[in-house]
């Protein structure tokens, strides 16, 4: 029973959306389902949690096999810390949904969708096999593209087209890659990859696996010459939608390419990490242009979405304690940070009835209390000190320079300045200026929509205030990925 | 053996890429088809062409095909079969909304006009 429980943050979820699947019509016993199952899966994450600090790296093989013939599911401490966040996530765009999303779309399985695509992505994070991790990368996609469409509006049907068309070629690349690395290793087990390709010394073919590696997570998770497809794609669904993917979506290729490249591509790190940071700091260039370009609350947010990315898979590339610490903090702190902020706009948007910046104005004065959770939350994407951006970052910047990559480290910082513009800007335009007309909101509603994601918000402050207690789950995290032994040691273990 | 399937397969790679350059939607989607196949018999010649009888046990035979690349094949081609399937019915969706079903007039966003 209490060896299974990795596989609970996986299950409960997917169970529930068979249950709700067969009732779409009745909206309310939708929300309480939704709600009853993202509540055990945060329960079970949490004990998850507690049991992998405690006990070290949970695995186990299905069906009883030894370990590299089976599928193995392995719960580190960077994977159970991502389930728990994108739990949470979950939990928050479901809860602003009962106010947002609209009982059409409501009765047509948005929330199953939304609970299958938990399903995928906790199954993303926690498997231990290759191409058991193509399928979960399946599951989840699968239920966006129904979430990216759901409901059929013009702009969703032509963006979606896009983003599928995107994804079913990042997946057919996905096999390919595979392909070539069961051929050359000749297993799918990842603990078991990791020890094949430290015994053949990463001959040069395997080289060109992880750039193609690199190709296929870069296109899910939106890295410099790759995330073309993001901002319009993302910008066509409802603001939970856009809030979920912002959130988890483009993470769990920035997790792919952080577990593959800590836990495979280890024997040519001159090549290999040198391409990831080379990559990764032009994709902090370009979301920062696209950042500053826009008038649109939407565009604006989803290129910080691109220059996160880099920055995390920057401190990915360094490959020393420090700057792999600071990414794990940054990528929790994304996922929350993003989730508050697109929430905290769909407020913005709902009030104002345009996300276009030029047509607002003034909202401090009928919305106070908005305008201060937003500029909180600005602050904390920014990085400003008792704030979550600013550990991560502090850790990635130090690592960049124990790893004497100093251009590297002033990019991220002045990322951080180009960061603040943006979300000011926003801040400016609708908060400051002249009122311009609004139609004021039910207080019901507007209190459906704002609270998530003040509480959200609250969260993440939490999250930057407490980072002292945080240091040694994100310490864990990091340990694995620079001695990869104990991965391989806790899936193969003594057998 | 396999040469000739690599061959075979980047011929398909190459038909694939250039009818996902191409203005029509149903292109594109036969496009993603040959992609699909190319990629589950590269799966199938990655693993190995030797072996001389199927998978499946039976008495007597000591040489037996690789039979892991089977199961990843199957395992792949229902999920491109339903991605397919989806695909498809959007591209009708969205032939019966937007009117066109070339590429070229979907592009743009609300803020371009």
């Amino acid at each position: 029973m209490m060896t299974n429980l990795l596989l609970f943050p996986i299950i409960i979820p997917f169970f529930f959306a068979m249950i709700l699947m067969l009732f779409p019509k009745k909206i309310y016993a939708q929300r309480v389902g939704a709600l009853l199952a993202l509540g055990s899966t945060l329960i079970a994450s949490v004990t998850l949690l507690y049991k992998v600090k405690t006990d070290g790296i949970q695995a186990i093989t299905l069906g009883s096999w030894p370990a590299p013939f089976g599928i193995s599911m392995v719960s580190d401490m960077l994977s159970i810390l991502l389930v728990l966040s994108s739990t949470v996530i979950a939990i928050f765009v479901v809860w602003y949904s009962f106010s947002s999303i609209g009982k059409a779309r409501e009765s047509f399985f948005y929330y199953p969708g939304i609970l299958f695509m938990l399903t995928g992505v906790n199954g993303a994070f926690t498997t231990g096999d290759i191409f058991n991790m193509f399928v979960f990368f399946e599951v989840l996609l699968m239920s966006s593209y129904l979430l990216i469409v759901l409901g059929g509006e013009k702009v969703q049907l032509r963006e979606s087209i896009k983003y599928i068309l995107v994804n079913v070629i990042s997946s057919a690349l996905f096999v390919i890659t595979v392909a070539y690395l069961y051929s050359v290793v000749g297993t799918l087990n990842m603990a078991d990859i990791s020890v094949k390709i430290a015994q053949i010394n990463q001959p040069g073919i395997i080289t060109v696996i992880a750039v193609l590696f690199l190709l296929v997570f870069g296109l899910k998770g939106a890295i410099f010459p790759l995330f073309f497809w993001l901002p319009s794609s993302y910008a066509a669904p409802p603001i939970p939608v856009l809030a979920l993917f912002g959130a988890l979506l483009t993470k769990v290729g920035v997790y792919a390419i952080m577990r593959t490249y800590t836990l495979f591509f280890t024997l040519d790190q001159s090549f290999t990490h040198e391409l990831l940071m080379i990559l990764s700091i032009l994709t902090i260039v370009a979301g920062c242009i696209g950042a500053l370009a826009y008038f649109d609350v939407k565009k604006i947010i989803i290129y910080n979405i691109i220059i996160a990315v880099g920055v995390i898979l920057f401190g990915a590339s360094q490959m020393n304690e420090a700057s792999l610490m600071g990414s794990v903090f940054y990528l929790i702190h994304d996922i929350l940070i993003k989730g508050a902020l697109f929430l905290l706009i769909g407020v913005i948007i709902a009030i104002t009835g345009t996300s276009d910046l030029r047509k607002m104005g003034g909202l401090i004065r009928s919305y106070p209390m908005l305008g201060w959770t937003y500029l909180i939350a600005a602050f904390g994407l920014a990085g400003i000190p008792p704030l979550s951006g600013f550990v991560g970052k502090l850790l990635i910047v130090q690592g960049g320079f124990e790893a004497e990559n100093l251009w590297g480290s002033i990019f991220i910082l002045a990322s951080s300045l180009v960061v603040l513009l943006s979300v000011m800007r926003i801040f400016i335009y609708a908060f400051w200026g002249e009122p311009v007309e609004i139609t004021l909101l039910t207080k019901k509603h507007y209190r459906g929509l704002f609270t998530p994601a003040l509480v959200l918000v609250g969260i993440s402050v939490l999250y930057g205030v407490g980072s002292e207690w945080l240091v040694p789950y994100m310490n864990d995290a990091a340990n694995v990925m620079i001695n990869p032994s104990q991965y391989i040691q806790a899936v193969l273990g003594g057998s | 053996m396999e040469i000739v399937m690599c061959f075979v397969i980047g011929f398909l790679f190459m038909a694939a890429v250039y009818l996902m350059l191409s203005k029509s939607l149903l292109r594109i989607i036969i496009g993603t088809g040959l992609l699909s196949h190319g990629a589950h018999l590269l799966i199938l010649t990655m693993g190995g062409l030797d072996g001389s009888s199927p998978p499946v046990v039976s008495p007597g035979v000591t040489d037996y095909a690789d039979p892991l690349p089977q199961a990843l094949i199957l395992t792949a081609i229902v999920i491109s079969f339903g991605v397919t399937a989806f695909f498809l019915v959007l591209a009708y969706r969205s032939y019966q909304e937007l009117g066109t079903d070339n590429m070229n007039l979907m592009r743009g966003t609300e803020d371009d006009d």
